[in-house]
């Protein structure tokens, strides 16, 4: 029994990968945060009034407001006065026109991490919009998108190219006032992505980001806006890792999804930041608010996360279901192990009639690692015929690590129907020597074991990450694909 | 081909088998009864390496090698098959995908080429014939929802792909119906051969009907009591098992 604890421990101890520092000259203000530094980003950025008015609000109401604490997760005090929030990899004047001109040793980060661009816009045609620290550095297949009308680019690109979009969407997800780290991104966020499709327009391929978070002590506040107008889709890909470092560093980002009648918008990430060491030493603290309207008829928006990373996650990729018959769906796999903490889930607000939404979660422990699904279902007055299933999963892997599930229902209309269900299981000795009777290494066979775990959410990822995830779980991915 | 001498063991610290002596020859069939709770699947797990039991004497040789030194996977992969009692259940991870897994890590320990998917799935659909396995079950999670009747089936059919040196069957008879019954030892007898050895583990004499074994021993605490030939059996299912506490508690004060 000792041997199978002790590979299970190995298993789980597996040593961050992607810990390397890219030593790029960073272009940072000091640490501190007051309104001169708000106003420092916008000028910096060449901002209109408008959007600087707005960071102001922005941060006028962030001082006001108070750090949450509900959240199943402990760390140290965060002091927002000593961080850097800003900082952009020094460039050429004009950023570079081509991957040519992209600063080589970036190139060469990303090649460690096992995402060469160029292989990638090649085989896969996916349109890789890189943010390294708080730029953009690389932006592919824009001309091909630009064609369908489609607008794929860094947010402030967009700020600049299309600002009456920017300007009637940014926000209208997510309020400056949502919550405090929501609050706190609208005043200081840096960059970040923004996708438009045109009526009726299919996008003919995944989008996708990869995020790297750098410099030193630097807050990322990335910005991403998706409007998907009638009739559209879209599947958007969010790729993060993070090289190692000790000191723990902030990451509030904001995402907000709009999808019009008949639109689709398929949000997918995977999350592999810094987790921390072994002793729960270092590793990000990850405060995301990500949320998607389906405010059109017959809109459908699904997240599906697998979140292995970061020491810290506070993350609930939410659905407000405005549209009659719109459906929301969250598909989400957290590991957690060491020292991480997840406390992770999504909100599904059902405000049309014949509204659907589903919610998958699993949740993986292992190590020390605390895992708590908080999830909420609330069907408003109006929402008739609403409907929800929930699923929620738990796994444990040795036996000092803890599960929770948190879920909130409420219902305000008697015509909803309702699903939850819940369960938690271990990786059972008998299973695991059930395979090795057949052949099968324990270490393949945890694998496999925690992949059929999580393979009604693994089997929702677009292909390649799909893979992807399959490597960060170390696991051999079973069937679920095709 | 399997030769055990002396062996004790525990579990979790409780001491169970009380030095067990057993030779199985190449192409063999030997079959282990005894009352419930003498130790029968503490030998099979012991002799598969499960986790969590301790040899504390004896040895077991396998093709005139350690066994036990060797890891649970080694021993399956270099032909030591156990047949569950109560095989698991794998929520997630389909029963095809896991048996191709299964087939080529041990087909690569023999160096062998690894099946493709093509090649395996004509393979498997040879062998379930055998056994009358619907396909559906491929499809589903390892033995999950299966029926206790599906599971032996399961284990069958592993077994006859894996083509193992030495098959051990814990109670693979128990919960069949009789038509079930006669279709696990068809796979079973498929299997014999000059080259195979089967330990087989049951209650019932029905089993020994259908596969004929060349020896029989009875365990009791731990211990084996008495070897004989398939007659033996016969005598059990008449007689039960009182009688040869009886003639080994006279034996031990007549020695
Ligand atoms: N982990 C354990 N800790 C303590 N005792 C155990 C453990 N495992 C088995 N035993 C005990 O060892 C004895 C033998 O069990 P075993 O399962 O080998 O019996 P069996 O002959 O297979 O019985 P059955 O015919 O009911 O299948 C039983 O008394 C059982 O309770
Ligand atoms: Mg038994």
């Amino acid at each position: 029994m000792a041997s199978t604890d002790s590979k299970i421990q190995e298993f789980v101890d597996r040593e961050y990968e992607h810990g390397f520092v890219t030593d790029i000259e960073a272009e940072s203000i000091e640490p501190g945060l007051d309104e001169s530094v708000v106003r420092w980003i916008s000028a910096k950025k060449g901002e209109p009034q408008w959007l600087l008015d707005w960071r102001l609000k922005a941060f006028r109401q962030w001082q006001d407001m108070v750090e949450p604490t509900w959240a199943l997760v402990e760390y140290p005090k965060i002091d927002y006065q000593s961080i850097t929030y800003f900082s952009s990899p020094k460039s050429k004047k004009d950023g570079p026109k081509s991957l040519d001109e992209v600063d080589p040793e970036l190139l060469e980060a990303y090649e460690k991490l096992g995402i060469p661009l160029k292989e990638r816009e090649a085989l896969a045609g996916v349109a890789v919009d890189a943010v390294f620290d708080s730029v953009s550095v690389a932006t592919t297949f824009k001309a091909k998108l630009y064609e369908l009308g489609i607008i794929f680019c860094s947010f402030s690109e967009a700020v600049k190219e299309h600002p009456e979009l920017i300007q009637k969407y940014l926000g209208s997800v997510v309020p400056t006032t949502d919550n405090y780290f929501a609050a706190l991104n609208s005043a200081v966020f840096s960059d970040g992505s923004f996708v438009y499709i045109p009526k009726g327009v299919r996008c003919p391929m995944e989008l996708s980001t990869y995020f790297r978070i750098n410099a030193a002590n630097t807050g990322q506040f990335e910005r991403t806006l998706i409007v998907a107008d009638e009739g559209a889709y879209v599947s958007y890909l969010e790729g993060c890792t993070a090289p190692m470092r000790d000191e723990n560093q902030l990451h509030a980002a904001v995402v907000e999804l709009v999808a019009m009648d008949d639109a689709r918008i398929k949000y997918s990430t995977v999350q592999n930041w810094y987790p921390g060491d072994k002793n729960g030493k270092g590793g990000i603290y990850n405060f995301v608010t990500k949320r998607g309207n389906c405010k059109g008829r017959n809109s459908h928006i699904s997240w599906t996360q697998v979140e292995t990373g970061s020491a810290i996650t506070w993350k609930y990729p939410s659905c407000i279901l405005s549209g009659d018959n719109s459906i929301g769906e969250f598909y989400s796999v957290a590991l957690t192990n060491n020292y991480q903490q997840a406390d992770t889930g999504t909100k599904m607000i059902h405000l049309g009639k014949n509204t659907r939404s589903t919610i998958i979660s699993k949740g993986i422990s292992a190590g020390h690692g605390q895992n708590t699904y908080r999830g909420q279902v609330k069907i408003q007055k109006g929402a008739d015929n609403a409907r929800n299933f929930s699923q929620c999963d738990s796994l444990l892997m040795g036996d000092r690590c803890g599960a929770h599930t948190v879920p909130y229902i409420e219902v305000n209309n008697p015509s909803a129907q309702m699903e939850h269900e819940a369960t938690t299981s271990k990786i059972g000795e008998d299973q695991l020597f059930y395979c090795r009777q057949r052949g099968i290494s324990e270490e393949d066979a945890i694998s496999m074991i925690v992949n059929g775990f999580c393979k009604e959410v693994l089997r929702e990822l677009p292909m390649e990450f799909a893979v992807e995830a399959q490597n960060l779980l170390g696991v051999s991915l079973e069937g679920s694909v095709g | 081909m399997l030769k055990i001498e002396n062996l004790h063991a525990s579990a979790d610290g409780t001491p169970i088998l009380h030095g067990i002596d057993l030779e199985i020859a190449a192409g063999e069939v030997h079959a282990v009864m005894g009352p419930n709770g003498s130790g029968k699947s503490t030998l099979s797990n012991v002799l598969a390496g499960k986790p969590g039991y301790e040899v504390t004497k004896g040895r077991v040789l396998f093709q005139g090698e350690d066994l036990l030194a060797l890891e649970p996977e080694e021993r399956a992969r270099s032909g030591v098959f156990l047949a569950f009692q109560y095989p698991v259940e794998i929520p997630g991870v389909g029963n095809n995908y896991f048996l191709k897994a299964s087939v080529n890590a041990v087909r690569t320990h023999r160096g062998e080429e690894e099946l493709d998917a093509m090649d395996f799935l004509q393979v498997c659909r040879e062998k379930m014939k055998v056994v009358d396995m619907p396909e559906d079950l491929m499809n589903r999670s390892i033995n999950e929802g299966f029926s206790g009747g599906e599971k032996k089936r399961n284990e069958i059919l592993q077994m006859l792909l894996l083509e193992p040196k030495l098959c051990i069957l814990d109670e693979t008879d128990s919960g069949l119906d009789i038509d079930a019954l006669r279709v696990v030892a068809g796979g079973v007898n498929a299997l014999r051969g000059p080259e195979r050895s089967m330990l087989i583990i049951t209650h019932y004499q029905r089993l020994l009907d259908y596969i004929v074994p060349d020896r029989v021993h009875v365990l009791q605490d731990g211990r084996i009591v008495r070897t004989g030939g398939k007659e033996l059996a016969l005598e059990l299912e008449s007689r039960g098992y009182g009688w040869l506490e009886e003639a080994a508690e006279n034996s031990g004060s007549a020695g």
